[in-house]
């Protein structure tokens, strides 16, 4: 049984402390859905986690089963379990998918010469053409390729964790249900040596959620969990939208010459 | 500069001997370029030695065969220390490829090519190599030659000559080494390209890294003919090379590329001319490298459109990968343009290593190191195979960028 906990989680970009206190809780064979409004906070959240340059920690914990993640370099991160299926996947010229997960896997300790057949069968299993798996990472592919590819890269790299950033922005609605699909699965069963997929899913639009039915639902807004529900509670959102968690625009834009500069902007 | 008794030691027809006496001549009373030049700023032109460095006046042993993967040449030619000690060709061979012989003075005088570089050329190359390609022949399979040199203390002169007829096709690849380090090598390539003639030209420079080089690429390229002058500069302590590129003819194109991979304390020293002379013509320049260690690389290029060009199409991009603080980079476009009616662009980086692509792939469980190293042979990888022949030169080069990724990123 793994488990990622987090734990007032705060963490800074440019000066803006954008996440300040995030707690949540991911279990093995769960799907949570991180929900919010643009801006608040979702992105940061999958890029702190797996630690991209230029996002400041400023408190808070993350943990793998008891591992400090936030200690760790992001390739141990992702050694120890933790995936992030990227919103903007980076272009890698000159750099096919085998080379990369090949030396992942000799990182890793295993054998690399499994990684080619391992990378074809799982292509095949959820529709990823497999003449793309000779180009360079994410170079001349669509935004759903990109997104295929992506989880293509889970599937061989069977992570305990994984955070899905924006999945289904590119992805038609029979991508979308493919791959749905197949996370699910992953998410019902024992992998070789692995317990069933934790899931974070990062969306702003309940589309994905309607494919991936997740067991928990959080509203991320101004830089906190504002609420914690069920699968209705993306319905809800659905059709309330997040008014309810922002903070009236023009009251907020409009700074008080008065006001004390170091007050906590929520309270 | 250069004594002229070595020079007069050299072998060839009678016109031959009398030009490089007369190059020689020159010679001695032509200053030494400095820094303070334009052409030669950033360049090692003060340190280098041409004095303790005599022509070569006799053939070292013959350069080893060097296999082109999945590729038959249409020929291959051995230099040994400037000397062409051997040219194999077919017996069919809808070209001529010989050592320049009695008929060949006006080949060598096409070009106005008149500064140290190739006065020192002039004086010292022992044995011009003449190519020839009729009208609407096309050569299948690059003509190879292969350069390798061993005199220890030398100046080492090769050249070649090529006139390319018209609606001609021919790809030539030059393959350069030295076992000795210390020398001073020369070589020049000179291309004349007729109307509607294709041509390739690739230059892959694995010298020693005690050798130095002082080189000039030229082609002149008329009507609607197009030519790709390609070069890998991998080897030599100092390694500079000109490429210059006249388009002379309505409609010419020239394709200019470069890969290059500088370290330890290795200086590569690019300079390059795409000049407009007639009207819609077009050229592209690509050149891309990365320096580690303490080594320096130098880009300094020129486009100019001359009154004539109207309806130019020039692009000039150098892009540069930094992969120590202590290796140095100076990129110098520059535009000189005297038509309004012309379309270019010049651009050029200077940067570490992509954080952005490093943490994708650290993020997939790659650690740093590696993570480094995949990007920088990516980088090399995308380059090699947008060169024509990219794979047969990847073949060639492959284990010399191996060596250095290993140097570096261990």
């Amino acid at each position: 049984m793994t488990e990622l906990v987090i734990e007032g989680l705060r963490a800074r970009v440019g000066g803006t402390e954008v996440l300040q206190g995030v707690d949540i809780t991911v279990r093995s064979g769960e799907v949570h859905a991180v929900m919010g409004p643009n801006g608040s906070g979702k992105s940061t959240l999958s890029h702190v986690l797996m630690g991209r340059p230029g996002y400041e920690v400023t408190g808070g914990t993350a943990r793998l089963d008891g591992v400090d993640l936030l200690g760790l370099e992001t390739w141990e991160r992702a050694k120890a379990g933790l995936f992030l299926a990227m919103q903007y996947p980076i272009e890698v010229p000159g750099v096919s998918l085998v080379d990369m997960l090949e030396s992942s896997a000799v990182a890793a300790g295993r054998d690399r010469s499994a990684v080619s057949a391992e990378l074809a069968a799982e292509a095949d299993r959820i529709g990823f053409d497999r003449r793309f798996l000779d180009r360079a990472l994410n170079v001349d592919l669509s935004g759903g390729e990109q997104k295929r590819n992506e989880t293509l890269q889970m599937g061989v790299l069977n992570p305990a964790i994984a955070i899905l950033d924006e999945l289904d922005s590119g992805l038609d609605v029979d991508g979308l249900r493919t791959i749905s699909e197949h996370i699910e699965a992953a998410t019902n069963a024992t992998r070789g040596d692995r317990d069933p997929l934790g899931v974070l899913v990062i969306t702003h639009y309940s589309r994905l959620l309607e494919q991936l039915r997740p067991d928990v639902v959080h509203v991320l807004a101004q830089g906190r969990i504002q609420t914690t529900g069920g699968p209705e509670l993306a319905d809800e959102l659905e059709r309330t939208g997040y008014a309810e968690w922002t903070a009236a625009p023009a009251a907020a834009s409009a700074p008080d010459p008065m006001a004390d500069p170091f007050a906590d902007p929520l309270a | 500069m250069l004594n002229p008794a070595e020079s007069a030691a050299l072998p060839g027809p009678e016109w031959l001997v009398e030009r490089r006496r007369a190059a020689a001549e020159r010679l001695a009373n032509l200053p030494v370029p400095t820094v303070e030049e334009e052409v030669w700023r950033y360049s090692r032109i003060g340190e280098v030695d041409f004095e303790s460095r005599p022509a070569t006046t006799v053939a070292g042993p013959a350069p080893a065969d060097i296999a082109l993967a999945d590729t038959t040449p249409a020929a291959v030619v051995k230099v040994a220390n400037g000397f062409v000690v051997d040219i194999a060709v077919a017996d069919d061979a809808v070209f001529s490829l010989r050592i320049a012989g009695d008929d060949d003075a006006a080949a060598l005088d096409r070009f106005d090519n008149h500064d140290v570089v190739t006065a020192i050329n002039d004086a010292a190359a022992p044995t011009p190599l003449i190519l020839d390609v009729p009208r609407s022949k096309t050569v299948e399979g690059p003509i190879l030659i292969v350069h390798e040199n061993s005199a220890v203390g030398a100046t080492v002169a090769s050249r070649l000559v090529g006139s390319i007829g018209e609606d001609a096709e021919v790809t030539i690849i030059e393959h350069r080494t030295s076992t000795a380090g210390d020398q001073l090598v020369i070589p020049m390539v000179e291309i004349d390209v007729a109307q509607a003639a294709r041509v390739t030209y690739l230059d892959v420079q694995r010298l020693h890294t005690d050798t130095w080089q002082l080189g000039q690429l030229s082609a002149s390229v008329g009507a609607q003919a197009t030519v790709t002058m390609s070069q890998v500069g991998l080897g030599g302590g100092y390694a500079r090379m000109r490429a210059d590129c006249r388009l002379v003819g309505r409609g010419a194109t020239g394709n200019l590329a470069a890969m290059y991979f500088g370290d330890e304390d290795q200086t590569l020293d690019f300079r390059t001319f795409q000049d407009h002379l007639a009207p819609d013509t077009t050229s592209d320049l690509l050149f891309k490298g990365a320096v580690g260690g303490h080594a320096r690389s130098v880009y300094s290029g020129l486009i100019r459109v001359a009154p004539e060009g109207a309806g130019t199409n020039a692009f000039q991009t150098n892009h540069n990968i930094k992969l120590s603080e202590h290796a140095q980079v100076e990129s110098v476009p520059n535009l000189e343009i005297e038509n309004d009616d012309v379309r270019c662009s010049h651009a050029s980086t200077v940067g570490p290593i992509d954080a952005d692509q490093r943490f994708y792939l650290e993020s997939r469980g790659v650690p740093p190191t590696e993570a480094e190293r995949l990007v920088v042979s990516g980088f090399f990888d995308e380059v090699l195979h947008g060169f024509p022949y990219g794979s047969v030169v990847d073949a060639l080069v492959r284990g010399d960028i191996t060596t250095k990724l290993d140097r570096r990123f261990t």
